[in-house]
């Protein structure tokens, strides 16, 4: 069982303590200690594919390769290694550690019933080779690599922004993205909609979710409280009760009383 | 000769009602809001619910419309994000006046959690609201009373005016 940490004022104290917290990697192992694994990257280094790293790690082989090679690998894993499937493919942000990004291939074998990845780096201009003439679902994963990080692909049927609006700026994944978005999101919709002449009137967007103003009457009224629009709230008003209807009753409608309406406690009824 | 007179201005067992106009316009609208559609994320669970036969929208004359033309109320049931902001702007604008909005859920007030980029912070940022449904997401009932509310509104203006044009600048 877990230890026991007290939880008594945990808010108190802000738990994002460290930012730059680099989380501790994954024990990891040789190739060789895996028998099949060690034949498919054998079938990788005979096909003249220059291995620049492999390592097994959380029981999936990890393979470093050359960007140029990624379709040939690709293309002799699914024909003569089994691996038929392409699970995942995106990219990682290295930009300010090592200037690029890695991209990175999952695949799984249903026979082999194994798991592997294809890692590639490329420098922050350059561009990446379409597997997606090998793997339908490579179409798809690369429209979003292209998305949230701006890797373009070369030879790709459709290069278009997948989850984004097609005139958005920016790639929101990219670690130097701001998660509150930066000058050009905060006003998408105001731009676009009503134009940039409109940004004094509707004004900047609140993005303090914990701010809280009672007497605000031009967005909100509690429970209880409900006033209209605008008025000015009176905070020694006594809390009026839920009221469905005007104190005079609604032309044409039957009160409610609230003595005569039955209460189901059966919540199974 | 036959002395035959009918006060019509005493309900003598005849189906005769007087009122005044406002309270008959407002008595139609009010209790025939058409809803769109507008589910977008878990509070249209919650808005279906209440449209479904435990919680019965239709007693209260809601019956929800796949049409912005036949809709008169747009209850905005989830996250707005961005690249739907123009869409939802669209489809209100495609609305027959009179119209009213409600927005809700906290995702739908002020963005609720999601304070990300790709989030509307708030649908009155886009489109006019009348009425502001906190939960997250709120129960059916507090989506009926929400619809009570406004039809409590909707009673207390006046029916026949010059439409204004409901824009939010």
């Amino acid at each position: 069982m877990r230890a026991y940490t007290p939880k008594d004022n945990v808010q108190k104290k802000s738990y994002y303590t460290d930012r730059y917290w680099i989380a501790p990697q994954v024990a990891k192992s040789k190739v060789s200690d895996d028998k099949v694994f060690s034949e498919d990257l054998e079938a990788i280094k005979k096909a003249k594919i220059k291995v620049l790293d492999s390592y097994i790690q959380v029981e999936q082989m990890v393979v470093y390769i050359k960007p140029e090679d990624i379709v040939k690998t690709l293309q002799l894993l699914r024909d003569e290694c089994a691996y038929t499937q392409l699970s995942e493919l995106s990219a990682i942000d290295w930009i300010s550690q090592r200037g690029g990004f890695e991209v990175f291939y999952q695949m799984l074998s249903m026979s082999k019933r194994k798991r592997l990845r294809i890692k590639c780096f490329i420098k922050q201009d350059e561009s990446i080779e379409s597997v997606s003439k090998l793997f339908r679902s490579a179409d798809w994963s690369e429209r979003e690599m292209y998305d949230m990080f701006g890797v373009k692909v070369n030879n790709h049927p459709f290069m278009k922004r997948i989850l984004m609006p097609d005139d958005w700026e920016g790639h929101p994944l990219l670690k130097t993205y701001p998660l509150q978005g930066d000058e050009f999101a905060s006003w998408y919709e105001v731009d676009k909609i009503f134009g940039k002449e409109a940004r004094d009137i509707i004004g900047p967007e609140i993005r303090d979710s914990a701010r809280v103003d009672r007497y605000d009457t031009e967005r909100f009224a509690r429970l209880g409280h409900e006033v209209a629009k605008g008025v000015e709230f009176n905070p020694d008003e006594e809390k009026k009760p839920l009221a469905y209807q005007e104190d005079d009753g609604v032309f044409l409608i039957e009160g409610f009383d609230e003595d005569k309406s039955q209460i189901i406690s059966d919540r199974k009824r | 000769m036959a002395q035959h007179q009918v006060n019509y201005m005493q309900d003598g067992g005849l189906p005769v009602a007087l009122t005044s106009i406002d309270k008959l316009v407002n008595w139609g609208r009010s209790n025939s809001l058409w809803a769109l559609t507008y589910g977008l994320a878990c509070c249209g669970i919650e808005m279906m619910a209440s449209g479904a036969s435990r919680y019965d929208f239709d007693r209260f004359g809601t019956i929800f419309r796949a049409s912005p033309r036949q809709a008169d109320i747009m209850i905005v049931a989830g996250t707005l994000t961005k690249k739907h902001a123009e869409f939802i702007k669209r489809l209100y604008d495609q609305m027959t006046e009179p119209k009213w909005v409600i927005s809700m859920g906290s995702c739908a007030n002020t963005g609720g959690m999601f304070n990300t980029y790709a989030t509307v912070q708030g649908v009155d940022r886009v489109i006019p609201v009348d009425l502001y449904l906190p939960g997250c997401a709120p129960r059916p009932e507090s989506l009926q009373y929400a619809v009570m509310l406004l039809q409590k509104k909707i009673r207390s203006q006046k029916a026949i005016k010059t439409q204004k044009p409901k824009r939010l600048m």
